[in-house]
């Protein structure tokens, strides 16, 4: 009991002391997962919509290798880049290992499959009588794609979401290839597991509940979004 | 019937099974805390196994930085810890957590950098006038940044090179009181100083990786210097200085602070590392021709 309440006036008095370490590390975390999240939907979104509606061969087996790659765990994508990046593989000479866009290139193979098969899901649940009348009042491709995106609003900012929560609340990528060197690649997640390697339990707890109060809000915005595209 | 019959009988088995390999694990094995660095460097898997022939005891290896280790130790988590930063263990038995510190092995520190050398410290003896010139060159600079033995020292190193350190302090509550966590450095970071709170190996990988300089034990450097098939990019810049000294306690947690510790077993198993036998094993274990470690308990007369 003791070390709850410990970790938990720890938390107010890093957040209240204003610490600029706290505040870097926070920094790190959104610019990263905000950055993959955004490329990750800029893909996995237009990627979702094509899926659904084109019809080609392999289509079922294309979703359930999405499907599986939904298990993908971070430790895989983290080697399987790793491996590129590394200054012995193909992609070394850009010294791109140990760097924020390290992170965000593993987060995004990570995320993209996540927003694709979401909005797959989101934009197949729209009743299919939208797409008809759009086209049969001569809308083309695109116009009728903006007329179901406006009606699958709601399960497309879920898809997003998810995605966000996933990359923020992820270890294996940040740690094998950002590094977590300090004030540089360190983000919330791999700070909380150094703390804990450390020993200094009680730390790794507090920036525990900042992580989550800071995921608190975020999906306090998200929700907003999502409560105006009901409307 | 004959189904339920089968189904309880299975049931017992596997009751008897359980129960039987539970009873085992309580008499043969103990859990250590180590530091990475022990468990880089091999030499565990040379005395463990010995040990466990002469004894029957198997330990159960559980690698971190030597903060968390003794952190495990003041939790009651594990039997015995063995790490290296004399000072803290010193104090950890002060404070009742352990019965007492037995003196094992030392190594040495080294301070690794690429053979383009940036800084110019090769051929350098003095320990703190190398970190100067890596300071004054602002040459990319690898730190554990975990709390460990390693970062103690280079903290340490820090210091007895003069030179104006960044101390961060962070307040936290631990047992209701105010507690300060500090952490120093020369400066510099996320620009040429990496503090990147990782283990011995991970901090080689990303030392070699950006080709900068580091603070590393001699084992570990040449287990992954000699002993794996890729090589390892980054040499010995400089070595011999005392203050690069690395010495090695193995401490039994103390029974009166925590009953379940299996004491008779840990010190055993302290008092074996001691002996004439597994000295002898830490004396001869050899990374590719060289000795990693030095002994430093006096051969008992067994």
């Amino acid at each position: 009991m003791d070390f709850f309440v410990d970790s938990l006036s720890s938390a107010i008095l890093l957040i209240g002391s204003l610490d600029p370490e706290l505040f870097e590390v926070i920094g790190v975390s959104l610019k990263v997962s905000s950055t993959s999240t955004l490329i990750a939907s800029l893909v996995g979104i237009p990627a979702g919509f094509l899926i659904t509606f084109r019809e080609f061969r392999g289509k079922a087996l294309l979703i359930t290798v999405l499907n599986t790659l939904l298990a993908l765990p971070t430790v895989v994508i983290g080697l399987f880049v790793y491996a590129f990046i590394s200054r012995r593989g193909i992609f070394g000479h850009l010294d791109l290992l140990y760097t924020q866009e390290a992170m965000i290139i593993g987060q995004v193979i990570l995320i993209i499959p996540i927003v694709t098969t979401f909005t797959i899901s989101a934009v197949s649940r729209i009743d299919e009588r939208y797409r008809e009348t759009a086209l049969t009042l001569g809308a083309n491709a695109l116009q009728t794609a903006w007329v179901v995106f406006r009606e699958a609003r709601f399960g497309l900012v879920a898809a997003v979401i998810m995605a966000f929560g996933r990359v923020i609340a992820e270890v294996g990528i940040s740690m094998m290839l950002g590094g977590n060197a300090k004030g540089f690649t360190r983000t919330m997640t791999t700070a909380m597991a150094l703390e804990y390697d450390k020993g200094e339990f009680v730390l790794s707890v507090a920036l525990g509940i900042v992580l989550l109060t800071v995921s608190f809000a975020l999906n306090i915005i998200f929700h907003y979004f999502q409560g105006k595209a009901r409307v | 019937m004959k189904k339920g019959c089968f189904l309880i009988f299975g049931a017992v088995v596997l009751c008897i099974m359980i129960v039987g390999s539970v009873s085992v694990a309580e008499e043969k094995v103990i859990k250590m805390s180590t530091t990475t660095s022990t468990e880089n460097s091999g030499l565990l898997d040379i005395l463990l196994p010995v040990f466990k022939k002469d004894t029957g005891i198997s330990v159960k290896v559980l690698a971190k930085g030597t903060g968390a280790s003794i952190r495990d130790g003041m939790d009651g988590n594990v039997d015995v810890i063995f790490v290296h930063a004399k000072a803290r263990e010193e104090n950890f038995v002060a404070e009742g957590y352990g019965t007492k510190r037995y003196p094992v092995m030392h190594n040495d520190f080294v301070i690794l950098g690429p053979a383009f050398d940036p800084a110019g410290i090769k051929g350098t003896k003095d320990a703190a006038k190398a970190l100067r010139k890596i300071v004054e060159a602002k040459s990319k600079f690898v730190s554990r940044g975990d709390d460990s033995g390693t970062h103690t020292k280079e903290q340490e190193l820090w210091q007895a090179a003069g030179l104006s350190l960044k101390t961060e302090t962070k307040e936290i509550v631990k047992k209701g009181k105010k507690r300060n966590v500090s952490f120093k450095s020369p400066g510099g970071i996320g620009e040429w100083y990496f503090s990147i709170g990782q283990g011995m190996g991970k901090t080689l990988i990303f030392a070699e990786e950006k080709q900068g300089y580091t603070l590393a034990d001699r084992g570990t450097f040449l287990n992954y210097k000699l002993g794996r098939k890729e090589g390892f990019d980054l040499d010995i810049l400089c070595a011999g200085d005392p203050a690069l000294f690395n010495p090695y306690g193995v401490i039994p947690v103390n029974p009166k602070k925590y009953p379940h510790v299996k004491y008779e077993m840990a010190d055993t198993f302290a008092r074996w590392l001691i002996s004439g036998k597994a000295q002898a094993l830490i004396a001869n274990y050899k990374i590719q021709g060289q000795q990693a470690f030095f002994p430093d308990a006096v051969p008992d007369t067994k």
